[in-house]
């Protein structure tokens, strides 16, 4: 229907290009309400786990709090650091969020839908992912401050290392749908709820995970902002806009993140009881057939973790960050991809075939 | 089991434990069920947290029920208080019997202690319940004699019937 409309007012040339550019629009919109909408649900989580009920005062059950930080945010005043370098201090956040945004280009939303269908999408995104990094090594650098500098000089360091763990996850997905596509990836899970990838690649799907928190800069890896240690680390000089944009990114993060985990090792789109055939002609056939909401669901089950995690963990002490993740996270990593040749080999589990 | 196999098998168990995450798991419910559990928040304008009738807040000075106020001037509780919050002048009145001729608390010093109304041998200066008040120029701070007996002659039924509700206790 999009496309008879545009017929009449663009060239066939530029349709594509329209039709993409709404799409994103779109997807921005989309993702910045729910970034928005998360961090009330963490506030109120986070009090829930606390005994305590979280914001409640603007908007019915605080609904519209969020609204509320956003607009106190927007009218405050950035402030410049006088000896900062002007430039790389405005682009910094702008690097960071960049990334988030951009990741989920290669996202399959449901089934068939993808903006951008290429065959190279889980190198693109391990390219966009450890490029958000940059974002915070420049705005600690570009602060001129003693706090900022040391913030991202641990966001550097714990990137590094996890980034290799989450690498290492990646190929054992990789190993196991024998592609690059997500949209492949998700179509090589296809069945229930068993024949996802979370079964046989077990290890690597709490290791992807747990790096992804480490990787969002989230607690209980927050060294790079460790309010307690280094006020606010990275982000300590930012204010107003900039700030809200340093936060949009840490939360666009988390979402793609979560989304990322329930792409690769829980089947995205798939519904976990396909192939109940008998439920298909009932009212509940809907539970069956695989779709957006599948995806949603389980990207919140993922959100809701990172703010259990944040709840109940205390920060991890920055040598046992590097023990776990270049001790720890990278062996078992290689071993599990050694089981996961020997299981190809022996044609077990998703190699069966 | 020799003691040697014995560590051992513990060791092996605590690495199982370790790579399942057990004690991490353990918090996680913790926390979960906490997630449940019925909130205890007040919500404060709306609802308040119960008081006692020994509550210490914004002071007071009270009369007799014939009019006549109670404080004598006998600088007890400018003596007894830690801060030095209070400032009494005395004269005698007309009269002959003598009184304050200025009774000053200056709220940014005082403590809250509740030592004056201890001090005081006829139950003159009293802290009330009230807590919700606030300054809005600088020189508020300062409870003047006409402010105290003015708290005290408003909120006389509510701490006549504290000071009875404690009086055993005294």
């Amino acid at each position: 229907m999009l496309e008879t409309w545009l017929q009449i007012f663009v060239p066939a040339v530029f349709a594509g290009a329209v039709i993409t550019t709404i799409q994103i629009v779109m997807l921005l919109v989309v993702l910045i309400v729910c970034v928005a909408f998360l961090t009330l649900f963490e506030r109120k989580v986070i009090g829930y786990m606390q005994n305590r009920i979280g914001p409640n005062r603007v908007g019915p059950r605080g609904l519209l709090q969020p609204f509320a930080d956003v607009i106190k945010l927007l009218l405050k005043e950035v402030i410049v650091p006088a000896d900062s370098n002007r430039f790389l201090f405005i682009v910094a956040p702008l690097i960071t969020l960049v990334p988030a945004f951009a990741a989920w280009a290669v996202i399959p939303l449901f089934p068939g839908f993808v903006i951008a269908d290429i065959n190279a999408g889980l190198l693109y995104l391990l390219a966009l992912t450890s490029l958000a990094v940059y974002g915070v090594i420049l705005a600690g650098w570009a602060s001129n401050s003693k706090y900022a500098l040391l913030g991202a000089m641990r966001s550097a360091a714990q990137i590094i290392a996890y980034e290799i763990a989450m690498g290492f996850a990646l190929v054992g997905v990789l190993m196991a749908s024998k592609s690059l596509n997500l949209g492949d990836i998700v179509a090589a899970q296809q069945g229930g709820i068993f024949s996802w990838f979370w079964l046989p690649l077990f290890p690597l799907f709490i290791v992807f995970f747990i790096s992804g928190v480490a990787e969002t800069n989230r607690a209980p890896f927050d060294v790079a902002e460790g309010e307690s240690e280094i006020v606010a680390g990275f982000h300590v000089e930012y204010s107003g806009a900039a700030f809200a944009m340093f936060f949009l990114a840490e939360y666009a993060n988390m979402i793609l993140i979560a989304a990322l985990t329930a792409v690769m090792f829980l089947g995205g789109w798939e519904s976990p009881f396909a192939g109940w055939e008998s439920l298909a002609d009932t009212p509940l056939g809907f539970i069956v057939a695989p779709g957006f909401f599948w995806l949603a669901f389980k990207t919140c089950g993922f959100l809701f973790c990172f703010l259990w995690f944040r709840a109940t963990f205390p920060r991890y002490r920055y040598d046992q960050i590097m023990r776990l993740g270049w001790k720890i996270f990278i062996p078992v990593t290689i071993v599990w991809i050694f089981v996961e040749a020997l299981m190809w080999w022996q044609k077990i589990g998703p190699w069966s075939v | 089991m020799s003691t040697q196999s014995k560590t051992r098998s513990r060791s092996v168990l605590s690495v199982i434990k370790t790579f399942a995450l057990w004690e991490l798991l353990q918090g996680l419910r913790l926390t979960l069920r906490n997630l449940f559990v019925k909130k205890i928040t007040i919500q404060y304008p709306e609802e308040k947290t119960p008081q006692s009738a020994r509550f210490r807040g914004l002071h007071a000075l009270r009369r007799y029920p014939n009019g006549e106020e109670r404080c004598i001037a006998c600088k007890l509780c400018e003596a007894v208080c830690p801060a030095l919050a209070i400032t009494i002048d005395s004269d005698e009145r007309p009269d002959g019997s003598r009184r304050t001729t200025r009774y000053d608390i200056d709220l940014f010093k005082c403590i809250y202690c509740g030592f004056c109304e201890e001090a005081c041998p006829v139950d003159a200066i009293v802290e009330t319940r009230l807590f919700e008040y606030h300054m809005e120029e600088p020189g508020q701070n300062i409870m003047t004699k006409d402010k105290l007996l003015a708290i005290g002659d408003k909120y006389d039924a509510e701490i006549s019937a504290d000071k009875a509700a404690d009086a055993r206790y005294r």
